[in-house]
C-alpha cells in the first residue's frame, strides 16, 4: 500500500506538467468555443464565473453567423480556393517529386533541394510584387488570385514531401513494369501512382489544410468582403466599426479551426516522415 | 485534338518514344511545370521586389524610376524603422527561445508512454495545426482589456486588484510580451513534433550501450541524444526563425503593431508602407531588410542537409 501511494506521489509532477501542457496549448480553444455558445448576456458579465455556462448554451451565435454573415461564402469559397489549388499542386508536384527522386540523379538532388529553399522564401518578401502581378492579372479583390498565388508554397511543399515518399519506395516495381513492357511514363501512371495513393493522400490533406491556414496573401489581395476564403473573413470581416461581435467571431473560427485540427493530427504522422524522410534518404 | 494525339501513340513513333525513354528527357519534362511556376511567381516577383526598392515606384504614380539607394537611405534615417528593426529581432529570437524551452520539455513528457497519450499529443498539437489568424483572435478575447479570462483568474485568485487590472494589448511592453507568447505558444507544438521525430530516430541500441557504460539520463540527454538529433532539430528551429521573422499575422490581428509602433516588425511595417499607404518601392525596401537574415539561415539549411548526405 505504501509503495501504491508512493508510486502515485511519484507520478505527481510528471501528470501535473503533463496537465499543464495540455492547459496551455488547449484553452484558447476550450475558451473560443464555450464564447461561442454562451448568450451575451453571460458573456459580457463580469460578476460571473467566465470558465463555464451561467446560462444555458445557446446556438443564437452560429444562427447570426450564417443568417447575417457571409460565413456561408467564405467556407465556400475556401472550398473552392483549396481544391483548385489542391488540383494544381499535384498536377505539378507529383512528377515533380518523381523525377527528382528517380529520374535526374544527382543533379535532381540540389534541384529538390533549390525547389525545398523556395519554400523558405517569405510571403512578406513577395507580396508587394504579387499584388501588381495579380492587379495587372485584373484578379485583384477575387479569390482566384489566392488560386494563383498558393501554389507558390504548396507545390514546393509537396514536391519535397512525395520526393521523400517516392525515394523510400521499392524501384523494382517500376523496373519489373518496364521489363514486362512498360514504357517508363506508363510505369509511373500505371504503378507508382495508384502505390503511393496514401502519399497523395497525405499531400492533398496537407495543401488543403496550408491553403486554409494561409492569412498574408489573402490580406493583401482581398478586400471585398464577398471573396474572403473563412480565415480572413472570420479575423477581419466580423467586426463592426470597433465593436467585436465576440461570440459570432469564436464561433466561425470554431467551425473553420475543426477540420483542419482534426485533418493535421491524423495525418501527422506521414506528414513527420516526409519533411524529416526527404532529407535523410 | 484527342484524335491527332492517339494515332502517334498507338503507333509508338521510335523518336517519340526513344525520346521519352531516355530518363533525363522524361525527368526534365516532369520537373519542368513545377519549376516553371516557382520560377515565374517566386523567382521573377523577388526580382520585381529587389527592383521596387530602388525605384520610386508607388501605386499612384507607377514609374519605374531608378532612385538608387535613396530609398533604403531614408528608411535608415527614420527612428521608428530602427525600433521597428530592433523588435523584429527580439519577437523573434525571444519567441523561437521560449518555443524550444517548452518544446524540449513537452517533447521529454510525450517520449514515455503513458494512458492517453495520443489524445494528449492530439491536444498538444493544435497551436500549430489551426490557422494562427483564428488562434490569435481567440488570444485577443483573452487578452481583451474588459473581459479578459486572464485577469478574471487573477482577480479571482486575489493577485491583482480589478482596478489595476493589465491592459495586456494597450501597454506597450505587455503588448510585446503578448505577441511573444502568441507566437511561441503556436510554434513550440512543431519544436515537440521535431525533437520527438528526432529523439525516436535514435537507435535504440545506442542509448542501451550508453546505459550499459554508465550514462545516466542527462548525460543520455546532452552527450548522446542531442549530438545525435541537432541536425534536425536545426531544420525545425530555422523553419521556425524563418516563419517568425518575416510573420504580420500575430501582430496584425493582436496589436495592429501599436500601441504606438511598439510591436511592429518588419513584415508588418513593410504592409503599411508597401500595401496599406501604397508606397509600393518603400514598402518593397523595407520588407528587404529581413533578406541578410533569411540569407544566413538558408545557408544553414544547406550546410545541414549537405552534412547529413555525407
Amino acid at each position: 500500500m505504501r509503495r501504491f501511494v508512493g508510486g502515485v506521489l511519484r507520478e505527481v509532477p510528471f501528470y501535473g506538467a503533463v496537465a499543464f501542457f495540455v492547459v496551455l496549448t488547449a484553452f484558447p480553444f476550450y475558451w473560443m468555443a464555450i464564447t461561442s455558445f454562451k448568450s451575451n448576456s453571460d458573456l459580457y458579465n463580469l460578476t460571473n464565473v467566465p470558465f463555464w455556462f451561467n446560462e444555458p448554451p445557446t446556438l443564437e451565435h452560429f444562427q447570426y453567423l450564417f443568417e447575417q454573415t457571409l460565413f456561408a461564402r467564405w467556407l465556400l469559397n475556401s472550398l473552392i480556393i483549396g481544391t483548385c489549388v489542391v488540383v494544381i499542386t499535384l498536377l505539378a508536384a507529383l512528377p515533380a517529386g518523381y523525377s527528382l527522386a528517380r529520374l535526374t540523379g544527382r543533379g535532381g538532388e540540389t534541384l529538390g533541394i533549390g525547389i525545398f529553399l523556395t519554400y523558405l522564401v517569405p510571403p512578406t518578401l513577395l507580396f508587394l510584387p504579387l499584388s501588381r502581378i495579380v492587379a495587372n492579372l485584373g484578379l485583384q479583390n477575387s479569390m482566384w488570385s489566392l488560386v494563383l498565388v498558393y501554389p507558390t508554397f504548396t507545390i514546393p511543399f509537396c514536391t519535397w514531401l512525395l520526393m521523400g515518399f517516392f525515394k523510400a519506395m521499392p524501384i523494382e516495381i517500376e523496373e519489373a513494369a518496364i521489363v514486362d513492357g512498360c514504357s517508363r511514363f506508363g510505369a509511373f501512371i500505371k504503378m507508382v501512382i495508384p502505390l503511393s495513393l496514401p502519399a497523395i493522400l497525405t499531400a492533398v490533406i496537407f495543401t488543403f489544410t496550408l491553403t486554409l491556414q494561409e492569412f498574408v496573401y489573402a490580406l493583401t489581395f482581398i478586400s471585398s468582403a464577398a471573396q474572403k476564403p473563412v480565415t480572413l473573413g472570420v479575423a477581419t470581416d466580423l467586426i463592426r466599426g470597433d465593436i467585436f461581435f465576440w461570440g459570432e467571431i469564436m464561433a466561425g473560427a470554431l467551425i473553420a479551426s475543426v477540420p483542419v485540427a482534426i485533418a493535421y493530427n491524423s495525418f501527422l504522422d506521414r506528414f513527420i516522415e516526409g519533411i524529416t524522410g526527404g532529407a535523410v534518404k | 485534338m484527342a484524335d491527332l494525339v492517339e494515332p502517334i501513340v498507338s503507333r509508338q513513333s521510335p523518336r517519340f518514344r526513344f525520346l521519352l525513354e531516355r530518363r533525363e528527357v522524361l525527368g526534365a519534362v516532369f520537373v519542368a511545370p513545377a519549376i516553371l511556376y516557382v520560377f515565374l511567381l517566386v523567382g521573377l516577383p523577388f526580382l520585381l521586389a529587389v527592383y521596387y526598392s530602388v525605384s520610386a515606384y508607388t501605386i499612384y504614380d507607377p514609374s519605374w524610376r531608378f532612385v538608387g539607394l535613396a530609398n533604403f537611405r531614408q528608411i535608415v534615417q527614420n527612428p521608428v524603422f530602427l525600433e521597428t528593426l530592433g523588435n523584429t529581432f527580439l519577437f523573434t529570437f525571444a519567441s523561437q527561445l521560449l518555443g524550444l524551452v517548452l518544446g524540449k520539455f513537452g517533447a521529454l513528457l510525450l517520449l514515455r508512454p503513458f494512458p492517453g497519450r495520443k489524445f494528449v499529443r492530439a491536444l498538444i498539437i493544435l497551436p500549430w495545426a489551426v490557422p494562427i489568424a483564428l488562434a490569435s483572435i481567440a488570444w485577443e478575447w483573452m487578452f481583451d482589456s474588459l473581459y479578459s479570462v486572464i485577469n478574471w483568474t487573477l482577480v479571482a485568485l486575489g493577485i491583482i486588484d480589478r482596478a489595476q487590472a493589465p491592459n495586456w494589448l494597450g501597454n506597450p511592453h505587455l503588448a510585446m510580451l503578448c505577441v511573444i507568447v502568441v507566437n511561441a505558444w503556436r510554434f513550440f507544438p512543431f519544436a515537440i513534433v521535431i525533437f520527438l521525430a528526432g529523439i525516436t530516430a535514435v537507435p535504440p541500441d545506442v542509448i542501451d550501450a550508453a546505459t550499459v557504460d554508465g550514462a545516466g539520463f542527462w548525460r543520455r540527454n546532452y552527450q548522446i541524444i542531442m549530438p545525435m538529433i541537432l541536425p534536425i532539430v536545426a531544420i525545425g528551429l530555422i523553419f521556425g526563425v524563418v516563419f517568425t521573422f518575416t510573420d504580420l499575422s500575430v501582430v496584425y490581428l493582436l496589436t495592429n503593431g501599436g500601441p504606438v509602433g511598439a510591436t511592429s516588425v518588419l513584415a508588418f511595417q513593410g504592409f503599411q508602407v508597401g500595401i496599406v499607404s501604397g508606397d509600393v518601392s518603400h514598402g518593397a525596401a523595407i520588407s528587404l531588410f529581413m533578406l541578410p537574415v533569411l540569407l544566413v539561415l538558408v545557408i544553414g539549411v544547406l550546410r545541414f542537409i549537405r552534412r547529413r548526405e555525407i
